[in-house]
């Protein structure tokens, strides 16, 4: 089994990064993009637990570890083998 | 007095304060590998500088499971004093010892140079010998020093008098040239409600003596000092 899990800065955090890439993408004549936001993504592969369970270990992961909930979202997908 | 110096896999301040309070101020340091759980005879813990784990996923992420940490946490809730300096500062953040985080600095840059930051409150462990409204002169070398925190922290922050240092300028100004990182209300450094637990992003244990050019950090040490023999004196 494996999770895709998405970290990304919460609204109202400054991320310069994504500042950056915009102004970047300006540059390139792409005028239409408004903001960006740049986050990451982590693939964790697991094994031998059921989906539910392995759901409600997956949250306690990302709240004790991956994301940092004062700054950060996250989420995930769950992809059957 | 007793400092126990934290080292954990890529600490690299950790010297730096050993010096500072072994051989300037002359009292007994010893260094605490991150897997040790004791923290027996110490009277002041402190979190050192560095890229502990690498700063991997996020700086302090992976250090606050270390095993001292569980001590630390007990350690200070106990009242035992517990100093974070940059790395140091935000270990405690991702351990919930202090609240808000330390994300990327506003420029982007990792910033190396002396910056300037002014004393808010006397009343604590670490500002003990420094006068509120005194301006310090102490160098930042930090890439995720920016302290943010939601609006209602930052205002119990602020009514708990727990900000202990604000950026400002030479006259002790506080204002956004001043600001090297984009820190919420110019935040240099916390501490928590009761006062014993401290993060602060410049760095005191590298300007404490003159050789270097600048001994101001030896203030907050001197603070530490002056604050421990007081309470001991009460205890007496």
């Amino acid at each position: 089994m494996k999770a895709r899990v998405y970290v990304t800065l919460k609204r109202g955090v400054l991320d310069p990064q994504g500042k950056a890439v915009c102004g970047s993408l300006h540059q390139l004549g792409y005028r239409e993009v408004t903001d960006v936001r740049v986050g990451k993504y982590m693939d964790v592969t697991l094994g031998g637990l059921p989906r539910q369970e392995a759901e409600k270990r997956l949250r306690a992961m990302c709240e004790k570890l991956l994301a940092n909930t004062v700054i950060e979202d996250f989420r995930f997908e769950i992809q059957e083998d | 007095m007793k400092f126990g110096i934290v080292v954990f896999p890529g600490s690299n301040c950790d010297h730096d304060v050993y010096h500072v309070v072994k051989h300037l101020l002359g009292q007994e340091a010893s260094f605490l590998w991150h897997k040790d759980t004791s923290l027996a005879g110490i009277d002041c813990v402190v979190l050192p500088g560095g890229f502990a784990h690498g700063d991997y996923l996020r700086c302090g992420a992976i250090a606050r499971f270390s095993p001292i940490m569980k001590s630390v946490e007990e350690f200070a809730a106990q009242g035992g004093m517990v100093f974070g300096i940059c790395n140091g500062f935000q270990v405690l953040t991702e351990a919930g010892l202090l609240p808000g985080a330390l994300v990327r600095n506003a420029g982007l840059q990792y910033i190396c140079r002396d910056i300037y930051l002014r004393v808010e409150r006397q009343t604590t462990p670490y500002t003990s010998r420094l006068k509120a409204g005194t301006v310090l002169k102490i160098p930042i070398g930090h890439g995720e020093g920016c302290y943010y925190a939601p609006e209602e922290v930052l205002r119990a922050l602020e009514e708990k008098h727990q900000v202990v240092f604000r950026y400002c300028d030479a006259a002790g100004q506080v204002n956004a040239e001043s600001n090297p990182n984009g820190s919420l209300r110019a935040i240099a450094g916390i501490c928590n409600e009761r006062g014993n637990v401290l993060g602060m992003m410049p760095h005191p244990d590298r300007c404490a003596e003159e050789i270097l050019g600048n001994a101001q950090g030896r203030k907050i040490f001197e603070s530490i000092m002056h604050a421990w023999q007081q309470a001991r004196r009460t205890r007496i």
